[in-house]
């Protein structure tokens, strides 16, 4: 899950990172009841799940209060179309309005977990305010990844080569080493995946603060994370991967192309999907429907998919493990006869229950085509969504 | 022989809930010996004919066990494998799905303190070993059959239809080892691919891999240095960067993490790179017979 910038700030400041002194608001009659706490310039800043904002026209910076007013009016409630959002874009539902700091300099932080130490690595870097992969891609040695041992927490030493490698100021450590600390210590008390500070800066007063910020949070936590899973805004999010989440499919993802997919396993998704592209076609969308206990499941996953008028045919892909074919083969003959789906259906079944499965869909009289393997599914999916 | 499990596998379950108590039945219908199951406050009893304990550490006293079999709910499997790397399991696997990469994190440095033990998973099918019918996981057996191929895979149900590919080719397998498909997990693909090196009844590995991470570039990285034969593949290859396609572990969000950066660095490593899924057992016939292996 991911938070807005203004929820990580107010995360981060629990944890004594300094930030830039803002307010939010969601509407412009809020405009008047805070604009007297404000120092000008403003940086009025979109408040939406994507990188790239400010070359999107997202960030603006407002000199007085009109101008303000006028940006602020210009951006809440309009879209916000990003590189990274699609063409459609986001919701602008709030801005934060920040006050503007004086820039000196301005650096790269992140803390993140490094699955091949099966730890969590800060990486910094002195090239402030760029895309990292750029960084990494151009300048490698200017990226520092430093391990943080779990168990020893992160230590001075650490903070000091970093500092030394952004070439701060001795008189600046402390005040890195703290920061550093609040970040890692919001990581582990909230098991986020992601925290960047992008950039950070150094002000002309001599003051590091975090400008920019993207958090994100481990979906598997949401057990023990219900305060942060409660300020999760679905506003940003895809309507029918929120519509499928409401049935109970956590791994629905809408995709550009054409050929609706239900299939068991992550795996096995992604290489339908291959296996589509492959087959010169393009799949609508991911959807692991995992062990499908019973076929209620399959019928909303089929809703779902049937749903979506992007889809003109769909591949049933099912490896049955823990999932049993003859169950998706029951769900299959619901969704039919309830008139959830219109589009052809070309069906792959093979693993647990096979043999059920096939003669539950022969005996429902039902129009679809039963594929042999995989290869041969795709190819006449393909073959379907093109007629 | 076989890798990691084999006739002498003494298997307990830890989390006898509906899933777990199924698949158990289902193993010993198979032959493999599941000795007992956890349940803590249960002990003393039996479930599905399976006797029952209250610790691993009694399982392991009473019923000699060396394996553990984790089906126990995501927030509790710190608990659970923790408790079996205490008792000295040899070799746990941890089945459930949805572990927080915390606790993973936890878990890796406590094994730093046990190299003995290994841990295959989270979020795996598992193994099974179909000349030994040896069974520790959730996978359908009947597509399986005996032979000297070796299959990892990130994905559980791409071992399935690798395998189910191998089998409808007469190629069988030695054993099939579902690594998990979580950012951090206990045996990487590397680790496995080093079993596989040194048995001596594997004459080829199938490595199944996906995007997200950089495993596999670690993987080729050994590659480079084996004798047996590796066909590869990759899933993943026409998903959306910055999407998390299921599993936690499979999202590109970096270079290192895009399917062409991984069929790059195997091939580099002289693994033969299948490109369509539906063509992986093929490929494996042709590695083999043109290496006279077949």
């Amino acid at each position: 899950m991911k938070l807005h910038e203004y929820q990580a700030k107010n995360l981060l400041k629990k944890f004594n990172v300094p930030v830039p002194d803002s307010n939010l608001i969601s509407n412009l009659e809020e405009i008047t009841t805070i604009q007297n706490n404000l120092i000008f310039p403003i940086v009025v800043k979109s408040q939406v799940h994507s990188g790239a904002r400010g070359k999107a026209g997202g960030i603006k910076i407002a000199n007085n209060i009109n101008e303000m007013t006028k940006y602020a009016t210009d951006l809440l409630g309009k879209q916000l179309i990003t590189h990274q959002t699609g063409e459609k874009g986001l919701p602008i539902n709030s801005v934060l309005l920040e006050e503007g700091i004086n820039i000196e300099k301005e650096y790269y932080l992140a803390l993140t977990i490094d699955g091949s130490v099966s730890k969590p690595i800060i990486i910094s870097s002195p090239q402030g305010g760029m895309d990292i992969e750029a960084v990494a891609e151009k300048n490698p040695e200017e990226i520092l990844k430093t391990e943080i041992h779990p168990v020893a927490g992160l230590l001075p030493f650490q903070s000091r080569n970093i500092g030394f490698q952004l070439n701060l100021d001795k008189a600046l450590f402390a005040q890195l080493h703290e920061i550093l600390t609040g970040i890692y210590e919001a990581f582990v008390d909230s098991d986020a995946t992601l925290i960047e500070i992008n950039p950070l800066v150094l002000t002309k007063e001599n003051q590091l603060i975090a400008a920019d910020t993207k958090f994100s949070i481990d979906d598997s936590a949401m057990f023990r994370q219900k305060d942060l899973f409660n300020i999760r805004d679905k506003s940003q999010e895809d309507s029918l991967e929120l519509e499928a989440e409401d049935q109970g499919i956590q791994n629905y993802i809408k995709l550009d192309g054409n050929i609706g997919c239900l299939v068991n396993g992550a795996g096995l998704a992604m290489a339908t999907m291959d296996a589509i592209k492959f087959a010169g076609g393009s799949p609508a969308n991911f959807l692991d429907i995992g062990t499908a206990n019973n076929p209620e499941s399959v019928v909303s996953a089929l809703q779902i998919i049937g749903s979506d008028p992007d889809v003109k045919a769909i591949f049933i892909n099912i490896f049955g493990g823990l999932a049993k074919t003859d169950i998706i083969a029951e769900g299959f003959v619901k969704a039919k006869e309830q008139g959830l789906i219109q589009q052809p259906t070309v069906i792959r079944l093979a693993g647990t229950n096979v043999e059920d499965g096939k003669r539950i869909l022969e005996e429902s009289g039902i129009d679809f085509q039963l594929a042999d393997g995989f290869a041969q599914g795709a190819n006449l999916a393909v073959t379907a969504s093109i007629k | 022989m076989a890798v990691l499990l084999d006739q002498n596998s003494r298997i307990i379950i830890q989390g006898m809930g509906a899933a777990g108590s199924r698949e158990a039945e289902i193993s010993i219908a198979y032959g493999t010996r599941i000795v007992a199951g956890v349940s803590p406050g249960k002990g003393g009893t039996e479930k599905s004919g399976i006797p029952l304990c209250n610790t691993v550490n009694e399982a392991v006293k009473k019923f000699e066990a060396n394996v553990s079999l984790i089906f126990v709910p995501a927030p509790f499997c710190k608990d659970a494998i923790i408790e079996a790397i205490n008792a000295k399991i040899p070799l746990i696997i941890c089945i459930t799905e949805g572990v927080p990469v915390i606790d993973m994190m936890v878990i890796k440095t406590v094994l730093e303190n046990n190299k003995e033990t290994i841990l295959i998973g989270p979020n795996c099918p598992g193994i099974l070993s179909p000349g030994e019918q040896a069974r520790a996981g959730i996978m359908p057996i009947d597509v399986y059959m005996p032979g000297n191929i070796g299959v990892i895979s990130r994905s559980g149900t791409l071992v399935y239809e690798t395998v189910d590919q191998l089998t409808r080719l007469g190629i069988g397998q030695s054993t099939s080892i579902g690594v998990g498909g979580d950012p951090i997990i206990g045996t990487s693909q590397k680790k496995a691919l080093e079993l596989f090196e040194v048995d001596s009844e594997t004459a080829g590995v199938v490595l199944i891999g996906e995007i997200g991470g950089s495993a596999e570039q670690e993987a080729a990285e050994f590659i480079k240095l084996m004798t047996k034969p590796v066909i590869s593949f990759i899933a993943g290859t026409t998903a959306p960067p910055g999407r998390r396609m299921g599993h936690a572990g499979a999202i590109i969000s970096g270079a290192s993490g895009t399917a062409a950066a991984k069929q790059d660095a195997l091939k580099n490593a002289g693994s033969h790179v299948v490109s369509s899924p539906s063509d992986i057992g093929k490929t494996v016939q042709e590695v083999l017979k043109n290496l006279g292996l077949l």
